[in-house]
């Protein structure tokens, strides 16, 4: 349907096909969380692998940064409707995780938690072959708590609120689980090319 | 059921969301326009499929151009939940807003618009949450708030419910008559405003931002701890808002928040 006397914006020159459809351009970096935003310092912080209910192994603040890092740039979408392009983040691979713990993935579907009690799904897939990290730095400088430091999920091809902030373990379960929002209506995926945004989408 | 965090933080919640179905787009029209402060105007609109929903909860509103290009915001429902077919929207003006401006400049009544919802299942009250409330509300952030309170004003008026509403200044305060007349009913509702940009009025208001102080003063106003805080504005101000509330005591899985993002 055509909305009477609606032109809409002219899309900027270099973002042909870099903006999913629903999707607008921001040149800043919203934020959004559903509570306070947590104060995690780095000797409270800790990252836990479990397979189902048994931790696998858990690394504190230190041990975590001692493991491998790499750097990527991704353009990123939220459901909400901003897409930010060529965002840079620098952070340990979830493959690079896996490789610590010395397992390979045992399900194929995850479960993030977070110190605030938020989660989120994320199948297997989606995570390993270096496309998702647990980011500790944004744009060269360490996570602010507003953008989920000290470390936020990143899986920057699905819809954003799968990168989950304030990151505190990754849960491999048989099902494929809803997390917070997707328990409320949102989607169990969230490809953003694919605009799904909510349940049935 | 309680979502457990690895860390065993606890979010409390108390209703099983369960799975919803899938939110259809509708047409809906525009049966009034009503402008409400200098920046922000009120859209009533008729739904061609009426849904109920629940206070607090938001609509997506999608425009299409000729070309197939489309934008799409979110916007908070303002009106009261229960039988009706008609919803309103209250929409600032936003500088650069590329749907906010089509609003405010080119839409009239009887105009056709797509929205789908209701959308978004936590920060939501309804009387079976019960209370006591405290609502804090930045500009127009507090629109799903006054929905909270007209519901509230129906079923539950004397359940302590206190409004923390900071604007810049008086001519800027959202449904400022009818959150006065809720007051003047002397029921369980309050009225606290903080002005940024001017003088206050009232000596029971505050003239700046929100901040830990008020935060701590208006919860020793309500006659009990607050059994939920609802947040909602500019990121600046939810973190003043909610950061202020957890200084002063409120655990913070009792404080919902909803930001603008900026």
């Amino acid at each position: 349907m055509v909305t009477r006397g609606f032109i809409g914006r002219q899309q900027a020159e270099g973002t042909s096909g870099r903006i999913p459809p629903g999707q607008h351009l921001v040149d800043d970096f919203p934020v959004l969380s559903a509570g306070p935003t947590p104060r995690i310092s780095h000797d409270k912080w800790s990252f836990t692998l479990k397979v189902g209910p048994r931790p696998i192994k858990k690394w504190d603040w230190t041990a975590f940064n001692a493991l491998p890092q790499s750097e990527i740039t991704r353009d990123i979408h939220c459901v909400t409707t901003w897409t930010k392009l060529g965002t840079m983040w620098r952070g340990v691979l979830v493959d690079d995780i896996l490789a610590d713990a010395d397992i390979e993935p045992p399900t194929a579907f995850t479960l993030a938690y977070t110190f605030d009690g938020y989660s989120t799904n994320v199948p297997v897939p989606d995570l390993v072959g270096g496309k998702a990290m647990v980011a500790l730095s944004y744009n060269g400088q360490p996570l602010t708590a507003d953008h989920g430091g000290p470390a936020r999920l990143l899986v920057p091809h699905l819809y954003f609120w799968k990168s989950a902030k304030w990151v505190s373990g990754i849960q491999f379960t048989t099902r494929d689980e809803a997390g917070f929002w997707e328990l409320r209506g949102y989607h169990m995926y969230g490809d953003p090319w694919l605009e799904q945004r909510f349940a049935g989408d | 059921m309680a979502i457990r965090g690895s860390n065993s933080a606890l979010r409390v919640i108390e209703k099983p969301p369960g799975l919803t179905p899938a939110v259809r787009w509708q047409s809906a029209t525009v049966t009034s326009i009503v402008m409400r402060t200098p920046r922000i105007t009120s859209f009533v609109f008729e739904l061609s499929r009426p849904f109920s929903f629940e206070a607090g909860q938001h609509v997506d509103i999608r425009l299409t151009a000729p070309n197939g290009y489309r934008a799409m915001r979110s916007y908070s429902i303002a009106s009261e939940p229960g039988e009706s077919s008609s919803i309103e929207l209250a929409i600032e003006r936003l500088e650069n807003g590329e749907v906010s401006q089509f609003f405010h400049e080119v839409v009239v009544v009887g105009d056709t618009i797509e929205l789908r919802g209701p959308l978004g299942g936590y920060f939501v009250w309804s009387e079976k949450d019960g209370g006591p409330l405290l609502l804090a509300g930045g500009g127009s952030g507090v629109v799903p708030l006054v929905s909270m309170i007209r519901r509230c004003q129906r079923v539950a008026a004397d359940l302590p419910v206190l409004l923390l509403f900071s604007a810049r200044s008086w001519d800027e305060v959202l449904f400022r008559d009818e959150l006065f007349g809720f007051e003047q009913k002397r029921n369980g509702f309050s009225l606290v405003l903080a002005l940024t940009r001017e003088p206050q009025r009232r000596p029971t208001d505050f003239a700046r931002r929100v901040d830990a102080g008020i935060m701590a003063d208006v919860l020793r106003r309500l006659p009990a701890a607050p059994k939920y805080v609802y947040v909602c504005g500019s990121n600046a101000f939810v973190n003043s808002a909610a950061d202020g509330a957890v200084a002063a005591g409120v655990q913070a899985p009792r404080i919902r928040t909803e930001r603008y993002g900026v």
